[in-house]
This record gives C-alpha cells, sequence and structure tokens, in this order.
C-alpha cells in the first residue's frame, strides 16, 4: 500500500489541471488501472505478460472503438447501433468460411499466412460491403430522430442483432465447422477460426521481449499495426476537407447549413463510416480472438465501445483518435488485468471483474450523458 | 349524415388501435397455425396476464408526466429483490412474508426512485437511454451486494441461501421453502371478503367522527357526500353477513381461485351494468341529444363477448383457466387508482409538465419535483409488481430475474397501442393480453411451420426488440416534424 500513497500526489497533480475537461470519473478510472498495476506487480504475477496481453486487447478492441469517432464527429453521438455493422462483418467472416470450405481459396493453399489473408480479406471487403449498404439505410434513419440517436440506435441495434438470429438459423450454409452437429439447426453459437484467418494479423510479425528468465511480453505486431494505419487514417480524414466538413456538420448543424454544407449527407457519411469501421473491426477482434460468435453475442457490445471512448475523454458531441487510443487502452487495461488479479486476492467473489465492468462502463456513459445537458 | 359519423368514428377506432388490431391478427393467425388447444392457451394466458400486469401498469405514469418509458423501472425490480431475499432470510413465512417483504421494498424503492428522478432531472430529453444504462449501472452494484456483501461483510448463516463458501447468495432462491409460493395467489376469497368489509366500516366511522369532531355537515349527497362510501360498504356488509347464514356462499368463498368462465360473466356483468348506468345518466338525466355512440357500441360488445363465450370450444377453454383473486383484484384495484391519480391535483401537474415543461413552470409547478415523483411512483409500482411476479413464479433467479422486465414490460405497453408520449390503462391490459400471447404462441407456430421451437422464439425476442424500436422511432420523428412546423411558422 505504501507504493500506492507514493503514486498518488504526482498523479493527482497531474490530473489537477485537466481535471474540468476530464471529469472526476476518468480520474477514478485512471487510479483504477494504476493500482490495479501496482496491486498484482505487489503480488507478484507476470506483470510483462500481463501487459502482453493489454496490448493484444487494445489491438483488439481499437478499430472497434476507433468506429465511435466518425459517429460522434458527424452529430449522431455515440454509436450504440454500432452493433448493425458488427453483425455485417460477421455475415462477411462467415460467408468466407463457407467459401473456403467449398475450395475457393484453395489455389494458395501452398502458403498459410497468405491463405488466412485472403480469407480474412474476403471477409472484410464482404462485411465492409454489406455493412455500408446497412449504414446508409441506418444514416437515413437516424437523420429521421434527430435529438434522440442513443435510444433509438440501441434499440435498432439490438433489432437487427435478433433479425439476423433467424437469419444464423436459416441461412443455408453447407460447411460443417459453421453447422450445429447433428440433432441441431442453423449455424454453431461459436466456432473456431483455426483453419480460416484466425491470428493471422496477430502472428504477423510476432516478437517477444523477456525481462529475467519467466517474464516476458508478447507483442502481436501485425494487429498493432493494422491498428495504427487505421487510427493514421482516421487521423488524417478528420484534419481532410469532407472530414473538416464533417465535423463541423456534427458540432454546428445551422452554421454548417448557412456556409453550405449538406447536413445531412455528411451524418449519412459519418454514420456509414462508423457501420463500416464496426464490420472491418469485429473481423480484426475475431481473428484475434480466434473464435466467431454468432447471434446474441454482440448485442452488448455497443455500450463497452462507447465506454471506451468516453473514458480516453471523448464526451457526447466530441472525439478524437487519441481518445480511442488512451480509453481502450485503460478500459481493456482494467479488464485484462483485474481477472487473474482478483482470482488471487478475492478468491471468494470470481465475479468481480464482470462487476467492476458494468460499474465502469455504464457509469461513464451515465456521466457523459448528464453532462451532455442541453445538447 | 349519423350514418356518416358512424363510419368517421369506426375509421378514427380503427385508427386510434392499428397496432393492437394488427398484432390481434398476427395472434390470431399464430393461433390457428399452433394447433394449440383453447384450454391450454387460456390458462397460460391468465397466469402470464395475472403475474405481469401489475409491472406494465407501473410504466404508465412516467409516460404521462413526459419521462417517456420508464426503462430504469429494473430498480424497482432491484429493490423487490433485495427485500424478499431479506425476508427469507429474516423468516418471513407465507402471505404475512409476502406483504412483509412489500413493506420492506417501498423505502428501498422510494430512495431508487428518487435517486433515478434526480438523475433524469439532469438529462432532461434523454432519459430514456439513461434510464437504460442506469438499469446497468446499478446491476453492478446489486451483483456485488448479493455476491459480496451478503456473506462476505454481512455474515449470513443460511445453508438454502448461501454458496457452499459462505460468501455471496446462491443463483436461485426458492420461496417455497417460506410457503411464499403463489401466496399471493392463493389467499381465499373469505379472508379478502374480512379484510375488506372491515376495512371499510373503518374507514367510514372514522370518516364520520372526524367530520362530527371537525364540525362538517354530514351530507348524505353531493361530491363529498358519505352515499359514496356506503355504495361500497353496503355490499359488502351484505356479503359478509351472507358467507355467516348461507352456508354453500360461506364454501365457494373458501377458494381462491375463480373457475375461467365464472369470472369473465362477472367481469361482463360488471361492464354491462356501468355501461347502462352511463347510457342512463346521458340520455334521461342530462338529456343529450341523439343516440349516445358510446354506451351503445360497449353494450353490443359486451352481448357479442358473452355469446362468444357460449362457443362450445371457448367454453372448454375458460372451463380450465384458474383465476387468482387477489392478485387479479390487485390488478384491476391498481387501474382504478391510476385512474383516481390522474385526477387528483398532483396528476393533472404530472400531465401538464407531460404535455409542455415551460407551460408548467409558467403555471407554477415544480417541474423537477413532479418528475421526481412520478419516478418514485413508478419504481415503488414496478417493486411491487416484481413482488407479484416472484411470487407467483415460486422462485428467484437472484441474477437474472429482474434483468428482462423492462423489455418485455414496454413492449407489453407498446402493442397495445400507447406510444412514447401517450398511454392509459386500456393500453397497458390490451398489450399484455396481446404480447403474452404472441409469446406463448410464437414457439408453437414455430415448431408448425419450420420444425423448431428456436425459430418461434427468435421471432417473438425480435418482436420484443422491434416494436420498441419503432416506437423510439416514430415519437422521435413526430417530435422532429412538429419542431420543423414550428421553426416554418415562427
Amino acid at each position: 500500500m505504501t507504493i500506492s500513497k507514493r503514486e498518488a500526489p504526482s498523479f493527482l497533480q497531474v490530473a489537477q489541471k485537466t481535471l474540468s475537461d476530464f471529469g472526476l470519473p476518468r480520474i477514478i478510472i485512471m487510479s483504477t488501472f494504476i493500482l490495479l498495476l501496482v496491486l498484482s506487480w505487489v503480488n507478484g504475477m507476470n506483470v510483462p505478460s500481463l501487459f502482453g496481453d493489454v496490448l493484444r486487447r487494445w489491438g483488439m478492441f481499437g478499430i472497434l472503438v476507433l468506429a465511435m469517432v466518425p459517429g460522434i464527429r458527424c452529430g449522431i453521438g455515440p454509436n450504440f447501433g454500432v452493433t448493425v455493422g458488427i453483425t455485417g462483418g460477421l455475415l462477411g467472416a462467415v460467408l468466407s468460411v463457407e467459401m473456403r470450405y467449398i475450395g475457393m481459396f484453395d489455389f494458395i493453399a501452398h502458403n498459410p499466412t497468405l491463405f488466412g489473408l485472403t480469407g480474412a480479406f474476403v471477409a472484410i471487403i464482404i462485411g465492409v460491403s454489406v455493412a455500408t449498404v446497412m449504414g446508409i439505410l441506418y444514416g437515413m434513419l437516424l437523420n429521421k430522430v434527430k435529438g434522440s440517436e442513443m435510444a433509438v440506435s440501441v434499440y435498432v441495434g439490438f433489432s437487427v442483432v435478433n433479425l439476423f438470429n433467424m437469419v444464423w438459423f436459416l441461412i443455408p450454409l453447407t460447411a460443417s465447422i459453421l453447422l450445429f452437429p447433428a440433432g441441431g439447426q442453423g449455424l454453431r453459437l461459436l466456432f473456431n477460426l483455426r483453419d480460416d484467418f484466425g491470428g493471422v494479423l496477430n502472428n504477423l510479425g510476432q516478437f517477444r521481449i523477456y525481462f529475467g528468465e519467466h517474464n516476458s511480453m508478447n507483442v502481436p505486431t501485425g494487429l498493432l499495426v493494422v491498428f495504427f494505419i487505421c487510427c493514421i487514417c482516421m487521423w488524417l480524414f478528420t484534419k481532410s476537407r469532407l472530414g473538416m466538413m464533417m465535423t463541423a456538420a456534427g458540432s454546428n448543424p445551422e452554421y454548417a447549413r448557412a456556409s453550405g454544407i449538406n447536413v445531412e449527407k455528411m451524418r449519412i457519411l459519418g454514420t456509414t463510416i462508423s457501420t463500416a469501421l464496426g464490420a472491418l473491426g469485429i473481423i480484426v477482434y475475431a481473428q484475434s480472438f480466434g473464435f466467431i460468435q454468432l447471434y446474441n453475442a454482440p448485442q452488448w457490445m455497443g455500450f463497452l465501445l462507447v465506454a471506451a471512448v468516453l473514458i480516453g475523454g471523448a464526451s457526447i458531441r466530441r472525439a478524437r483518435v487519441f481518445d480511442v487510443l488512451l480509453g481502450t487502452f485503460m478500459l481493456q487495461g482494467i479488464l485484462t488485468i483485474a481477472l487473474p488479479l482478483i482470482n488471487v486476492m478475492l478468491p471468494d467473489v470470481p465475479a468481480l471483474p464482470e462487476i467492476l465492468r458494468l460499474i465502469i462502463t455504464n457509469g461513464i456513459i451515465l456521466y457523459a450523458l448528464s453532462k451532455a445537458k442541453g445538447g | 349524415m349519423s350514418r356518416q359519423i358512424l363510419t368517421e368514428k369506426l375509421l378514427a377506432f380503427f385508427f386510434e388501435n392499428k397496432v393492437a388490431l394488427m398484432f390481434s391478427i398476427i395472434c390470431l393467425a399464430a393461433f390457428f397455425v399452433s394447433g394449440m388447444s383453447t384450454s391450454l392457451f387460456f390458462g397460460e394466458l391468465a397466469t402470464r396476464f395475472g403475474r405481469n400486469s401489475f409491472l406494465v401498469l407501473s410504466l404508465l405514469i412516467p409516460v404521462i408526466a413526459g419521462l417517456g418509458l420508464n426503462f430504469g423501472m429494473v430498480l424497482g425490480a432491484m429493490a423487490a429483490q433485495i427485500s424478499i431475499f431479506l425476508i427469507i432470510v429474516w423468516g418471513g413465512i407465507g402471505t404475512f412474508g409476502v406483504f412483509a417483504a412489500a413493506t420492506v421494498a417501498t423505502p428501498i424503492a422510494v430512495l431508487f426512485g428518487y435517486l433515478v428522478g434526480k438523475m433524469f432531472n439532469s438529462m432532461k430529453g434523454s432519459e430514456m437511454i439513461g434510464g437504460m444504462v442506469t438499469g446497468f449501472f446499478a446491476d453492478g452494484f446489486y451483483q456485488f451486494l448479493f455476491l459480496f456483501v451478503f456473506g462476505g461483510l454481512i455474515p449470513i448463516a443460511n445453508e438454502r441461501l448461501m454458496t457452499s463458501t459462505g460468501v455471496g447468495v446462491l443463483n436461485a432462491v426458492d420461496l417455497d421453502g417460506n410457503y411464499m409460493r403463489q401466496a399471493l395467489d392463493n389467499v381465499p376469497m373469505l379472508n379478502i371478503l374480512d379484510v375488506a368489509f372491515w376495512a371499510v366500516l373503518i374507514f367510514t366511522v372514522a370518516t364520520v367522527i372526524f367530520k362530527l369532531i371537525k364540525k362538517q355537515p354530514l351530507e348524505m349527497f353531493g361530491s363529498k357526500g358519505l352515499i359514496k362510501l356506503l355504495v361500497v360498504l353496503i355490499p359488502l356488509a351484505l356479503a359478509y353477513l351472507l358467507s355467516f347464514i348461507f352456508m354453500p356462499f360461506h364454501y365457494f368463498l373458501y377458494q381462491d381461485r375463480l373457475v375461467g368462465w365464472m369470472a369473465v360473466d362477472i367481469a361482463l356483468i360488471g361492464m354491462a351494468l356501468y355501461w347502462v348506468y352511463r347510457l342512463v345518466r346521458e340520455k334521461f338525466i342530462e338529456k343529450q341529444p341523439g343516440v349516445p355512440f358510446k354506451p351503445v357500441a360497449y353494450l353490443v360488445l359486451v352481448i357479442i363477448l358473452y355469446l362468444l363465450t357460449l362457443h362450445p370450444e371457448i367454453y372448454a377453454g375458460l372451463n380450465h383457466v384458474q383465476i387468482p383473486v387477489l392478485t387479479y383484484l390487485l390488478i384491476v384495484g391498481l387501474c382504478f387508482l391510476i385512474k383516481w391519480f390522474m385526477n387528483t391535483r398532483l396528476g393533472q401537474n404530472m400531465r401538464t409538465v407531460g404535455q409542455n415543461r415551460a407551460v408548467a413552470t409558467a403555471a407554477g409547478i415544480n417541474v423537477d419535483r413532479t418528475r421526481i415523483i412520478a419516478m418514485i411512483l413508478s419504481t415503488l409500482l414496478a417493486a411491487y409488481g416484481q413482488i407479484i411476479v416472484l411470487q407467483n413464479f415460486g422462485v428467484m433467479i437472484t441474477y437474472g430475474s429482474h434483468l428482462n422486465i423492462a423489455l418485455y414490460a414496454i413492449a407489453a405497453l407498446l402493442v397495445g397501442g400507447a406510444t412514447v408520449s401517450r398511454a392509459s390503462v386500456k393500453h397497458a391490459l390490451t398489450g399484455v393480453i396481446l404480447f403474452h400471447a404472441l409469446f406463448i404462441l410464437a414457439p408453437i407456430a414455430g415448431t408448425q411451420l419450420m420444425g423448431s421451437a428456436l425459430i418461434g422464439e427468435y421471432f417473438r425476442m425480435f418482436v420484443a426488440y422491434a416494436i420498441i424500436a419503432v416506437a423510439l422511432i416514430m415519437h422521435a420523428w413526430q417530435r422532429t416534424k412538429s419542431n420543423k412546423a414550428k421553426s416554418a411558422t415562427a
């Protein structure tokens, strides 16, 4: 405990300056993160290995969280309905697995990495195309419900997830890895991507950093590179003419309209990019996870992603790429470290990480909502 | 001329009830596809109606007060579950235990409602998304309470409730061990009559004494006349007396359930009497010109419904229905209570706040306070509703019973034809019947059509989410349209 006390003042001094636009909840969350790090070190856990896990999950969730940025910037607020795009991405992944099964990628089977990358690429192409179409429709819908986008997007997302439950159940596919074993009907709840594109980005240029004999940190280079490229693209987009116009349409629609910007079109553009990034993000997520979960699995994902970008410093009306980098790292860091730590410290309460997740994610969203008064 | 008016009225009726009518058609189609027997279907529907109506009714007040659909009702359910757990720990038994749980739940639910109302005041316009998120946020603390505080910080030695380590509550808490399973449903009519008679008698006597002490005039008729109390007291007293001298009646009252057709007949007779009274009042006392459309329409409806019950299939179905008397009385009582409340001064203030906050402020109404009261009432009713649900199930799923109640209750209300800004008792009751009919029929119809119950299950979940999504979209759409119209005229 002495260590955490020594840490606290310096941290608070830094925090004090940015308190006004940073907010108490974020400071609490950051302190929690640092406290968890210190506690896991004190408890003699393998901190570098944990840190490697945090890096992996950072890249895994990063693109999905990045999908929040165009949504917030174009004025629809945190896009809880990113599940629409995620569902599109899942459709792409499922079709890619089916295409691999019927032998469409066999011409490249001699090179496993290229084979996997092709599968991922096809999944992304299909997923992003489907998500783009759905995103345009979804954006047009959100233009009709200005002022209530958040509640609408939550339930539109839920509806799409539940509509696709029926699609997963009825879709006539043949790949045995996708289907329920004998006796069942429809696609499986969860299937392995081992024979497809599982881990293909993570393993690309992956290396280990050793700290002493037993402590080592795994760096998933390919995953992080893809994540950073997406971040840079998004950052360049926000600096471009089109991106500036979109931001203007989101932050001050009246002014934007007066200066000749088509606000409705800009909102559709932002929503579509957000939805398409959701599709891309879930495929990157799935290849890192190694499995694909269908049916109700993506239902609650929107909340986790919104919380991540808010923790990074975004608000309902303003978001930067930096918020994504910081927020995803914080949230995933806490969730990754808390699980093994609580197993060591409080083995009687195995559900504590889940409780932590509920309180942190929903707490930060509530805080942001109450700050957005009059918006 | 009058024919034209009639067509217009009929058209207006169809338009007003389009959602409910559409769902009626879906339910009828699903019923015929499923090939389910009426006795099974009616029995299941009656159970679900008794179980869920109270929760759906708890949603009405916030809608009227302009807070939209109260997704924060989950907190009321949490209050109910905390108090039921405490009552079981303290050894409360049977019907007494259920009422004790309601008593303990009251302050907890009032506190939760106050906090949620306070928070909603700081996020006006995004109450619904706020309510959703609040539910999940509170669920974190709820889980912490049940997984760690109970047993961990507060030692509770009870093998039936706690996990093997002694920290944390089991996933399922059995209410049967404390005889609380269906303890409300199982209260005999005789006891209800006893309590009702003595309560009304004491209330009447107290009123008379109060008026004598305050030296107020004791008038028989008029708006505050004693006749209103006597109209309730005299039939109760007669029934009470009859239960002593007429033994068949006494034995009849020993039951705690009414057979379906009997309940339907009683309800129809009640409806018929009420509308005959309205007809007489409008035609002969107030002497309104023309044919009074509404009473006549309702009387015709009553006759049609009665004739329907004579159909052998439906009669057989109703014959299998067992209606828990006390639970249904509580639901009916709540309906009248809400109707009465909306006509009080506070209720009228809520209506004003719901229609226009600026106008309400100008009229001297404390908007924030009124909204908080609406949230407190809704949370409290949701807590009572959840107690009714749990005693009917007989098992409390500690970490799950509260999770989906907002989804199902809100979907049911909307199926009945309510919107985000307009809801009534009629919408709530129709909605419960239609939504739960679909819930019962969808898996069976799915089996018949596609060979799998699962597809029906996915379908009904999709319907629940989609109906809420559509309602939110329609509400927001109308709001933006009216905003545009306003800015165009300004």
